[in-house]
């Protein structure tokens, strides 16, 4: 026998051994309990709906981080508005002549003035607004990540020219928002993990009371030289069906559900929300699902019925 | 087959069972039962019959004492070696024990489908086994719909589908008509033509008449009596074609 049919049939059994498709007809097929697909659905909702936020806030942390990761911004704090602007073309040259920045924007006064409005209203140019020192803006970009080291030698680059000037980068004001973001995609892994608990426990009970229901049939079985194995395919095949039924119904209803949340979100128009819409990988992702809940209703059932099964001559 | 050098099948040795902390309900049962001889086996009732026979189908382990079967030792083998002896001895259980959701002819089928025959090899001789008893037309019935006589001959039929090394079956013709009776003692006789070793517990004594060359082993408060001789003096008459050789 070649390797390649060798391991084609090592493959055979390990999947029969799991799917039970082997003596199928030993006992018929019947349901380990009437609600059980409709727990199943519940938890894979929940699971698919968990995920999909979880997936979506990784997203959104990716998209803004990649966008911020190489941002600076530099700030004139002159108060005196010609010695601002003077540092202000001066440190636009020396930020030109620097190596690693790769682009400078001049942050026009009327996009400036429209940032703080809020705060001091409109009308910049006259009245109590035109005598406050409202500090020139330069968005630069770096090629590759902003570190302080970086930051600190461009500060003392610009020192020279421009002694008002203030360099941040602009990842560092939102970091506390990567890490509630974190936090949260630490929440949704939480929930999967307790959802997936709650599944097998859901699948362990029913498997249980199967078990004492059907007690009579599975001592026959073993009287006829049945094995436990046997048996436990006849219990993994009634909550597989009942784990791909269920599971199909409940990733159905996420999806309903996300959609809708997504449709909500996108109302909002607010740029890292924008950013956190699921991809194609991520919809495959959440597809899995329903098929690892199936099998781990199974794996959970065979145990389950393996362990009972042990106890009996 | 790996039954012991000498052509036994099954051997007690000093065997004792009790249940719970209750006093013992079987005591010191020596016996060998040989390949092809056919065993009728009496006592009164709560003589330990059942409990006897429940150990001679491995669904029970003694409290003492040795039992060999098929040349292994039943009492320290793997459980996950049991199934495999299982699948060497049939059995007729007092009360039936038909799976009730499944049709006779599935119950019928159950011994080969869990032994892995293939379903297309499984009609004719389910079939013809039904044929046999009598239940041609109740193929499809499912237990609750049959008779207390049809139950058991669909029993009987399970029992002895997978021609099993060993049959035991515990009053086999309780619940059928003389003439039936004498049918299905006909068919052990005719699988013990085949070599299958056949134990039978039984009240009916017009039945012992039945089969002449059957030996008699007779239990009297869990203790083994030898009325024929058979036990201490087995016959040692040349092993027959066994079912599974068949």
């Amino acid at each position: 026998m070649s390797d390649t049919s060798t391991l084609a049939d090592s493959l055979r059994r390990v999947l029969r051994n799991f799917v039970g498709s082997n003596q199928s007809d030993l006992i018929p097929l019947t349901r380990l309990s009437g609600p059980m697909p409709w727990v199943i659905s519940i938890m894979v909702a929940l699971t698919v709906i968990a995920s999909s936020a979880g997936l979506a806030l990784r997203n959104t942390a990716q998209s803004a981080k990649a966008e911020l990761e190489g941002g600076m911004t530099v700030q004139i704090v002159e108060a005196r508005s010609d010695v601002r602007e003077t540092e202000s073309k001066a440190a636009l040259a020396k930020l030109r002549s620097l190596e690693g920045v790769v682009s400078i924007r001049r942050v026009p006064q009327q996009e400036v003035d429209d940032l703080i409005e809020p705060w001091l209203g409109s009308g910049m140019e006259s009245g109590v607004a035109s005598a406050v020192p409202v500090p020139t803006l330069i968005d630069a970009r770096l090629e590759g990540t902003v570190t302080p080291g970086r930051l600190a030698a461009i500060q003392q680059a610009l020192a020279d020219v421009a002694p008002s000037a203030r360099v941040d980068a602009q990842s560092s004001w939102i970091e506390p928002v990567f890490d509630a973001i974190e936090s949260l995609q630490w929440l949704a892994v939480a929930l999967v993990v307790l959802l997936a608990l709650a599944l097998a426990s859901a699948v362990l009970l029913a498997a249980r009371s199967a078990l004492g229901a059907s007690r009579n049939t599975i001592e026959i079985v073993h009287l006829l030289g049945g094995t436990d194995s046997q048996i436990a395919r006849i219990f993994q095949r009634s909550i597989g069906v009942d784990a791909a039924g269920g599971g199909i119904v409940g990733l159905l209803l996420a999806v309903v559900v996300i959609l809708f949340l997504g449709d909500r979100f996108a109302e909002l128009g607010a740029g890292l929300v924008d950013n956190g819409t699921l991809g194609w990988s991520d919809w495959l992702m959440l597809g899995l699902i329903p098929l690892l809940a199936a099998a781990l209703a199974m794996m959970t059932a065979r145990l389950t019925v393996m362990h009972a099964l042990r106890k009996m001559l | 087959m790996n039954q012991a050098a000498d052509g036994e099948i099954v051997h007690f040795d000093n065997v004792g069972l009790r249940y719970g902390t209750d006093s013992e309900v079987l005591s010191n049962l020596s016996f060998t039962l040989y390949p092809g001889s056919f065993y009728f086996l009496t006592g009164a009732s709560g003589a330990g019959k059942t409990s006897l026979l429940k150990l001679l189908y491995l669904a029970q382990r003694p409290s003492r004492g040795m039992i060999r079967m098929f040349g292994s030792d039943a009492i320290t083998l793997p459980r996950e070696r049991l199934p495999l002896l299982r699948r060497r001895i049939g059995v007729v259980f007092q009360d039936f024990r038909l799976v009730p959701h499944l049709s006779a002819f599935d119950n019928v089928a159950l011994p080969l489908r869990v032994a892995g025959a293939r379903e297309k090899d499984l009609a004719k001789p389910v079939s013809d086994m039904l044929d046999w008893v009598g239940l041609t037309e109740r193929t499809e019935a499912r237990p609750a719909t049959l008779s207390g006589g049809e139950q058991q001959r669909v029993a009987i039929a399970r029992a002895v589908i997978a021609r099993p090394d060993i049959l035991v079956a515990d009053e086999p013709t309780g619940n059928v008509d003389p003439e039936m009776a004498v049918k299905l003692l006909r068919l052990f006789e005719a699988l013990n033509g085949l070599g299958t070793t056949v134990v039978v517990a039984t009240h009916d004594v017009h039945l012992l008449k039945k089969v002449p060359d059957s030996l008699i082993m007779r239990l009297d408060k869990g203790r083994l009596s030898d009325p024929t001789g058979a036990l201490r003096f087995p016959p040692r008459r040349p092993s027959r074609q066994t079912g599974a050789q068949a």
